[in-house]
């Protein structure tokens, strides 16, 4: 199970590093992770999706963090209400043609077609896990030929 | 007033307490010892950087006051690294001063340039690089404080030269405020509570105590708990000195090499109280072999080491001595254990600790001759092996912050600087390091630093011609196939005399008692060279992956 941890930390170099040591140190797998800087510009916020179903390495992962100095709140955001988003980019193979059934797949998602070459389009997407799981199923039969994504980040209530 | 950063360094060192500082000299932190010449602070000159970080550990081990060490950019800082880490797993206080290349240089691969804080980053428990002057004091006031409250550890302070010449005004910070810093000192009422009403009902209780306990100052709340509820206690190798050894409610060290009997009343208990312990594989052995029918109480300061190895009825984080002291006064009725007590009993008297006499002197009998010679009362170092469990199983330890040993990281070499840090912090103790053939020669060069500044330490080794503890594992594990475990030495007696220290070497039991009497009388660093049984082993023996109470070497 996926769990979207938000950790808030202090502003200051070094801290990814210590974070990401820590997940390498005790071979903790990240699935994703986004930094940024908060409505307090001496805080940033971490948020790091983890892939584990054994509630004693999610317990561990965030005592873990609590510990590193630097860290000053940790959350497990999937316990609580909350809505987690993704923003991604995808490239696809393209023809003129088929841009009309491309439209078509597009509206039905937060989504839309940004760029578009002779052979090529590129799509953005804003959805949750399953929201871009489905739209990616879908663009699969045009050809995925690249993929960027942002990474998850969620809040809660 | 404006000073320069080195100055504000000292200064801050003084104000935090700091009595000695360990360390060796180099050229990114020349501004350091510059100032430091006339400063009025004592500094003991290591013969190599390991052994700076080793003795500010001994020492801070044998006084619970902070260790400071202090060396150069690059090599200076790495070869403090495997003293870091060794205070790191032994949750011990210790700030590491070192020198950086100046702030411009940083990332040019200067000369003399490491990474230092990306190097120790997973073995510190924090630590700093200092980019500007102005926030000097504010970081080695957090230094000292991080690393000495909550579960201490080792901090790292990285300076580069620039920051040590820059000037600025010194403002000593009264107060320290780290907003994401707050350790739990205070146990939750309600669980203590529940641990008292757990103990009262529980029919096979064992009190489990670790180094928290040598921390946190909580011997004499161990002492009266277990007294108060009348149940036996075993301890950890960094426990050791946290019960009198000599308690007829003590069980003695458990786990791989520990009495059979605290194993087997371990496995066979249905409550142990963990106190300052974390549970690692030493003590365990084969995890879910472990305790079956046991609940668990623990009490720990870091949350993390609570449910990481075991699964624990109630954890509660907190000060052992604190949350002792309330769960002694929660508890008004002590449990019915008379059954459990007579059993343990038994397992006493079926399973005693005994060695078989032979030809050669027997390395547990030079022990318990130092037992008897400072009657108890010694803090004794070791290194890592053989000798280590020897000293651990058969010195009658009754204070805590008397034996100082390297229980993490298991650090060959660690013993004889640590020995040389204790006996500066604690001179009017009498301090051994015991030490086999092969550890001593690790850091063998800080000879030199206790003869030039009158270190009296004895050091015992148990000379037996061979790496023991892994010539023992190559006997019991790989069919006595010896494979680089005979180890030559050097004359230790003319090697001590060619330092200006004595030595002495004893090849006949008889020699054992007279030998230890000299050198304890000797007023120098003296080295006592004990030539002894070959092939003996360490047991009772649990091997490694084994439930613990599948012991070798346990019946007579």
């Amino acid at each position: 199970m996926k769990h979207t941890i938000s950790v808030m930390v202090e502003n200051k170099f070094g801290v990814l590093a210590r974070v990401a040591g820590l997940f390498s140190a005790r071979g903790y797998n990240i699935s994703s992770l986004a930094v940024s800087e908060t409505l307090d510009p001496a805080i940033s916020r971490m948020t790091i999706v983890v892939d584990t179903k054994d509630e004693a390495i999610l317990e561990q992962i965030e005592k873990q963090l609590n510990k590193l100095i630097d860290v000053i709140t940790v959350a497990d955001v999937t316990k609580k209400e909350h809505v987690d988003r993704e923003l991604i980019l995808v490239k696809v193979s393209y023809s003129a043609k088929e841009k009309a059934k491309l439209e078509n797949i597009l509206s039905k998602f937060v989504a839309k077609l940004i760029q578009h070459k002779e052979d090529a389009a590129i799509i953005e997407a804003v959805g949750d896990q399953a929201q871009i799981k489905q739209l990616l199923e879908e663009l699969d039969r045009f050809g995925v030929t690249e993929l960027v994504r942002t990474g998850r980040i969620a809040m809660a209530y | 007033m404006k000073l320069s950063g080195s100055s504000i360094l000292l200064e801050c060192l003084k104000r935090e307490g700091v009595e000695v500082v360990f360390g060796y000299p180099g050229g990114q932190i020349l501004p350091t010892f510059d100032k430091l010449y006339d400063f009025g602070l004592k500094f003991i000159l290591t013969r190599h950087e390991q052994g700076a970080a080793h003795a500010a550990d001994g020492y801070a081990r044998a006084t619970g006051k902070v260790g400071v060490c202090l060396a150069t950019s690059g090599p200076g800082a790495t070869n403090l690294v495997t003293g870091i880490a060794n205070a790191y797993m032994d949750s011990i206080p210790m700030v590491a001063i070192t020198g950086q290349v100046r702030t411009t240089l940083i990332g040019n691969d200067a000369f003399q340039e490491a990474d230092i804080t990306g190097i120790t980053r997973p073995i510190t428990k924090h630590n700093f690089l200092v980019k500007d002057v102005k926030d000097l004091a504010r970081i080695v006031r957090e230094a000292f404080y991080i690393a000495s409250t909550g579960r201490p550890g080792p901090v790292l302070i990285d300076l580069p030269t620039d920051v040590q010449f820059a000037e600025t005004e010194f403002e000593w910070p009264e107060e320290v405020k780290i907003r994401s810093y707050n350790p739990t000192y205070v146990g939750h009422p309600g669980q203590i509570k529940r641990a008292a009403k757990f103990i009262t009902k529980s029919k096979k209780p064992l009190l489990y105590i670790g180094g928290g306990v040598i921390t946190s100052g909580a011997s004499l709340e161990v002492l009266e708990l277990a007294e108060k509820i009348n149940c036996p206690v075993t301890w950890t190798l960094m426990g050791i000195g946290g019960f009198p050894s000599a308690h007829k409610q003590s069980l003695g060290m458990l786990g791989m090499h520990g009495t059979a009997y605290a194993n087997h009343s371990i496995m066979e208990s249905d409550l142990i109280i963990a106190v300052g312990a974390r549970f690692d594989d030493r003590v365990t052995g084969r995890l879910d072999a472990f305790a079956p029918s046991a609940s668990v109480i623990h009490i720990d300061i870091d949350p993390s080491s609570i449910s990481k190895n075991v699964k624990v009825e109630i954890p509660i984080v907190g000060d052992c001595r604190n949350v002792l002291r309330a769960l002694i006064d929660e508890i008004d009725k002590a449990p019915e254990i008379a059954a459990w007590l007579t059993h343990v009993e038994g397992l006493k008297k079926k399973f005693p600790m005994f060695y078989k006499e032979k030809s050669k002197i027997l390395p547990q009998y030079v022990i318990e001759q130092i037992d008897e010679v400072t009657k108890g009362d010694a803090i004794i170092c070791t290194e890592v092996g053989q000798h280590q469990m020897w000293a651990a199983q058969w010195y009658k330890y009754s204070k805590p912050r008397t034996f100082l040993s390297s229980g993490g990281l298991g650090t060959m070499g660690f013993g004889f600087p640590a020995a040389m840090g204790a006996k500066i912090g604690r001179p009017e103790k009498t301090v051994f390091n015991i030490a086999g053939d092969g550890s001593i020669q690790m850091n063998i060069q800080e000879l030199a630093t206790c003869v030039a500044n009158n270190i009296q330490v004895k050091v015992a080794i148990l000379n037996n011609g061979y790496l023991g503890m892994v010539r023992q594992w190559q006997e019991l594990f790989y069919k006595r196939r010896y494979s680089h475990t005979p180890i030559t030495s050097p004359d230790f007696v003319k090697l001590a005399e060619s330092y200006g220290a004595v030595g002495i070497r004893v090849e006949h039991k008889k020699d054992v008692r007279p030998a230890l009497e000299r050198a304890i009388k000797t007023d120098n660093t003296v080295f006592i060279d004990f030539l002894v049984e070959e092939e003996e082993n360490v047991f009772p023996m649990v091997p490694a992956g084994e439930a613990i109470n599948n012991i070798i070497g346990g019946l007579a």
